[in-house]
């Protein structure tokens, strides 16, 4: 699915959009959680097709993502970022959204559009 | 060869995970390989949240010896791990409420980088614990 549909299904808005050429990627895999170290156990061969979406908006989620080589961040329960928490954002280079759907409600409406979950080395 | 030393500052959550983020872009710059990288990174990054949320701070050592093999040691100053058994225990933490709001105390941390690395050791005392990591990096 590509990301700017996945933005679509899950009405979701722009935080931060480093490259509008990412929006036409597809990805086939979804993360969800804001336990951290939860989402750092689950390296798989599959990151660049991978989207995290959490609830979690400080540093620790970007850092997180970073370390996992993930592109795509989308936060749920209509989340914002704090201007300084944007602006690393902005430094790292990640595609990022909020949506107004919780967490569950998210993962829900991606499943039904055929993302799976991650498969676990 | 290569050899790298990083300050890690207790309770520092705003900068928790830079030094890590450093050790990262060094391993890209160096053309280390990119699945290898992530369990560096991934590892590398639990084991500084562990000094800045369990303990006084401390010290990463980073070093890349001639054979290719990647070394990393962290050093905090103490209290150490009362019991090794439990804090190896998957989902077992003692994370305070703060590190808990950070998104940490899943009782991930150490299984994670044990998981990860190649070879994985841990000394502890109360005057600190000593986790010395090897990587392949070749």
């Amino acid at each position: 699915m590509k990301a700017k549909d996945i933005v679509k299904v899950l009405e979701a808005e722009p935080l931060n959009i480093w490259s509008e050429k990412l929006l036409e990627k597809d990805y086939e895999y979804a993360f969800a959680s804001d336990l951290m170290s939860d989402a750092l156990a689950m390296i798989s061969n599959n990151e660049g097709k991978t989207i995290l979406l959490t609830g979690l908006c400080n540093a620790q989620s970007l850092r997180t993502a970073e370390m996992l080589d993930l592109e795509l961040i989308i936060y749920v329960r209509g989340k914002m970022l704090d201007i300084e928490i944007l602006d690393l954002a902005k430094e790292m280079g990640f595609n990022i959204f909020t949506t107004h759907y919780t967490l569950f409600e998210a993962c829900g409406i991606l499943y039904q559009n055929h993302i799976k979950g991650v498969n676990v080395e | 060869m290569l050899n790298k030393e990083y300050l890690v500052v207790k309770d520092d959550y705003a900068n928790m995970g830079k030094n890590s983020s450093l050790i990262k872009k060094t391993l890209i710059e160096l053309g280390i390989d990119n699945k290898i990288i992530r369990k560096i990174a991934v590892a590398s990054y639990e084991a500084e949240i562990n000094m800045v949320i369990h303990a006084y701070g401390g010290k990463i050592y980073f070093s890349i010896d001639d054979d290719g093999l990647i070394k990393l040691v962290f050093h905090d100053d103490g209290p150490g791990i009362p019991d090794i058994e439990k804090a190896m225990t998957p989902g077992w933490s003692t994370a305070s409420a703060k590190a808990r709001e950070m998104g940490f105390g899943a009782g991930m941390g150490l299984v994670n980088i044990q998981r990860y690395s190649d070879s994985f050791d841990l000394k502890t005392s109360p005057e600190g614990t000593i986790i010395t990591i090897c990587f392949n990096g070749a």
